[in-house]
């Protein structure tokens, strides 16, 4: 064992220095941040152009008293309805075509108007693009009928509100979402960084070190000094990249990450099961991909894996999803007892459940199918690479595994 | 003739030893039933064409595949890795990192054996310097010139101060001066107690170097022993050019002489060079020359793997 590890990490730290210290491995830190960046802008953007979008505005081309009746209506109801829906009325002195002002006013760009109002406020008539808003048409009429009739004005009654940190109903409500980020994150980042690994193997190969390797320490320590060098170099992309999104939260948003929902387990566990769950996830598909990607001799045999092996990501994501908002259901224990998508549901359990102890367990599990895993991994890349080993069934090596 | 591992001397005396060892790749043999022992401190060259399983029984030995059936002891250990440390290994096809600094890819190599890696870069140092490459210990391995690669692939090999060094078709890509450098690390090596076993499909290198050889022939140890055994397998060869064209000192030369450009040629007679002297000059021979050969390890080797052996051995020349 000592030997083992002892090689596995001569085998890791050249690895790592060889990742981390390419000029390469600059690029792989900014590469992420690009995307925050460009989305962080055209969010803005897209956010100003929204507001300036999303309110609908209405041309109205009643009588000048019947638009003032109209508009009082609207006034009166404004702070019951939702801001960005709130209907604008632009007044238009009726002209005798109607027909002929409806079109004009329908091809207006400044403003640009959704409907127009016609008619009277006995006899109104919609014209526009409003088919699919129920809402707002719903507000129209709301505001036609206050205009017909107008409410005296009441003083609302008074509400005593006493305010809570949170509810059952809200903390499930903001657990799921933290379940969500968590998972997709992990996700995301899994996605991103252990498909590296695919290709791992090709620089032996192809310099033929790996027979230097191979003659010098178990193939086993090959395996996991790469795995762990390129989960190592991972960790130092995703400290920069964490930061930098810490950052960026801590600036768009006030109050910063603290006001990001508490998962059930308390922001610290929280944090150290994330990392360990990274750590699991990555190991668990590294090793898969890792034994996959042994098997490749070119590039080009990797790049052909990596589309079949990305679906499957996706579909072990889709499973974990499954449990969120179900911690104990049939679906979430069966997705946390697969191995592969083990770390996904877990971190999604913290978020929503309290107990510790099952994590223990789920952690020991993964670990146990990373050894298993990567065994397989180096027996396989010593029977089908080096052509070594007996011939024997698959169920002998399984055993002997 | 096969010798066995059995009739050598006590297995304490021997780097390594194997018996029987097979390897099958799907329905192909390609070592079958191998048997060798290496004494320690030998420098033991392992011949045969290309093709006749060399590396693949090499490979055995170091544990990078495992035998089909057979045992093989290294050090004394059965299993090779448990002896990785006292082992250095020059494979046939060579490989670095080529981003490496070539001390670092020194260094590297150690650290696979147990060497730790600062020692291994000042040992790195030393050798490099030792071997005219000085400049060039921190440029990437990409820079450097092929023969260049191979000799800090070699030095990568020897740097953790091995027991055993196993090279395969060390002097192939090599130059003649390289090729001269080669040899004389073995034997330095070789002085210091280490035991050197290679390859080679060029039977110079291993008439030059070899106390042991092995020959190895489609899968199979076709001999087994020290290079003279291999030799006096053969008699020596006699040269005879006579004044005398007839008379009885013809009774003297054996059935199969042969005449080629007025010389006689035939196997020195069992009976040793003094007989046939005497038979000569009483039987009025006139000797002009007469010279006795001993029979060269390329000789040995079309006497014992066969002359088709022999033909593929011979596509490449030694420097």
């Amino acid at each position: 064992m000592k030997h083992l590890i002892r090689s596995a990490f001569v085998i890791g730290r050249r690895d790592f220095t060889a990742t981390v210290l390419s000029k390469a491995f600059i690029f792989f830190l900014l590469g992420p941040l690009f995307p925050l960046l460009l989305g962080g802008l055209f969010g803005g953007i897209g956010a100003q152009v929204a507001n300036r979008t999303e309110q609908p505005v209405i041309a109205v081309t009643f009588t000048a008293p019947d638009f003032a009746r109209l508009s009082a209506a609207r006034d009166r109801i404004a702070p019951a309805l939702p801001d960005p829906g709130l209907v604008k009325f632009v007044h238009y002195a009726p002209a005798a075509d109607s027909n002929a002002q409806v079109r004009a006013l329908l091809k207006s760009k400044s403003p640009p108007i959704r409907a127009v109002l016609t008619g009277n406020l006995d006899q109104p008539r919609v014209t526009g693009a409003v088919g699919g808003d129920a809402g707002l048409l719903n507000q129209l009429r709301l505001t036609l009928a206050d205009a017909r009739s107008p409410q005296p004005p009441q003083q609302p009654p008074a509400i005593a509100v006493t305010e809570v940190a949170a509810s059952s109903g809200s903390l499930a409500h903001d657990r799921v979402f933290t379940a969500q980020i968590g998972q997709m994150l992990l996700f995301f980042l899994t996605v991103l960084l252990s498909g590296m690994l695919m290709s791992q193997l090709i620089e032996e190969k192809s310099n033929k070190i790996v027979e230097v390797i191979a003659a010098a320490v178990p193939i086993d320590a090959m395996f996991l000094g790469k795995l762990f060098a390129m989960l190592a170099s991972s960790v130092v992309g995703i400290v920069v990249w964490i930061s930098a999104g810490a950052l960026l939260i801590q600036t768009i948003k006030h109050g910063g990450v603290q006001t990001l929902p508490p998962p059930a387990v308390g922001w610290p566990a929280f944090l150290a099961l994330a990392i360990i769950y990274f750590a699991m996830n990555y190991l668990l598909l590294g090793s898969v991909f890792l034994t996959i990607g042994a098997q490749a001799s070119t590039a080009r045999e990797v790049q052909t894996l990596s589309m079949p092996v990305t679906f499957g990501q996706v579909l072990l994501f889709g499973f974990a999803s499954t449990a969120i908002g179900a911690s104990d259901s049939n679906n979430a224990i069966i997705a946390a007892i697969f191995p592969l998508s083990s770390p996904m549901v877990m971190l999604a359990r913290a978020a929503e459940r309290p107990e510790l102890w099952p994590h223990l367990v789920a952690i020991l599990w993964q670990a146990l199918w990373v050894a298993v895993i990567l065994r397989i991994g180096a027996q396989l890349f010593r029977k089908t690479v080096l052509k070594s080993g007996p011939r024997t069934s698959l169920w002998r090596r399984l055993r002997r595994t | 003739m096969l010798r066995s591992a059995s009739s050598n001397p006590a297995s304490g005396a021997l780097a390594v030893e194997a018996r029987d060892l097979v390897k099958d790749f799907g329905d192909t043999r390609a070592v079958d039933g191998v048997s060798l022992a290496v004494p320690k401190g030998a420098i033991f060259g392992l011949l045969g064409p290309n093709g006749a399983g060399k590396t693949t029984t090499l490979r055995m030995l170091l544990g990078i595949i495992d035998p089909s059936s057979g045992t093989r002891s290294i050090l004394g250990h059965q299993r090779p890795l448990e002896a990785a440390s006292e082992i250095g290994y020059l494979p046939e096809e060579r490989g670095l990192y080529p981003a490496m600094h070539a001390r670092d890819a020194i260094a590297f190599m150690g650290a696979l054996r147990g060497l730790p890696l600062g020692e291994g870069r000042r040992r790195a140092d030393a050798l490099l310097a030792g071997h005219d490459l000085g400049d060039w210990a921190r440029k990437p391995i990409r820079t450097l010139s092929k023969g260049m690669a191979q000799t800090v692939q070699l030095l990568g090999t020897i740097v953790h101060k091995p027991r055993l060094i196993i090279l395969d078709e060390p002097f192939a890509g090599l130059d003649a001066i390289n090729q001269g450098r080669l040899e004389e690390l073995i034997r330095r090596e070789a002085r210091s107690g280490v035991t050197i076993i290679f390859s080679t499909h060029v039977i110079a290198h291993a008439e030059r170097l070899c106390e042991h050889i092995a020959i190895i022939a489609r899968g199979r140890v076709a001999f087994d022993g020290q290079v003279d055994e291999a030799r006096s397998r053969l008699r020596s060869i006699v040269r005879l050019r006579t004044r005398a064209e007839d008379g009885p000192w013809r009774s003297a030369l054996p059935d199969s002489a042969r005449r080629v450009g007025g010389e006689w040629v035939f196997e020195l007679p069992q009976g040793g060079p003094e007989p046939l002297l005497k038979a000569l000059i009483d039987g009025g021979a006139g000797i002009d020359t007469l010279a006795i050969e001993r029979p060269g390890l390329h000789d040995a080797f079309v006497a014992i793997a066969g002359s088709a052996a022999a033909k593929d051995m011979g596509q490449e020349k030694p420097q």
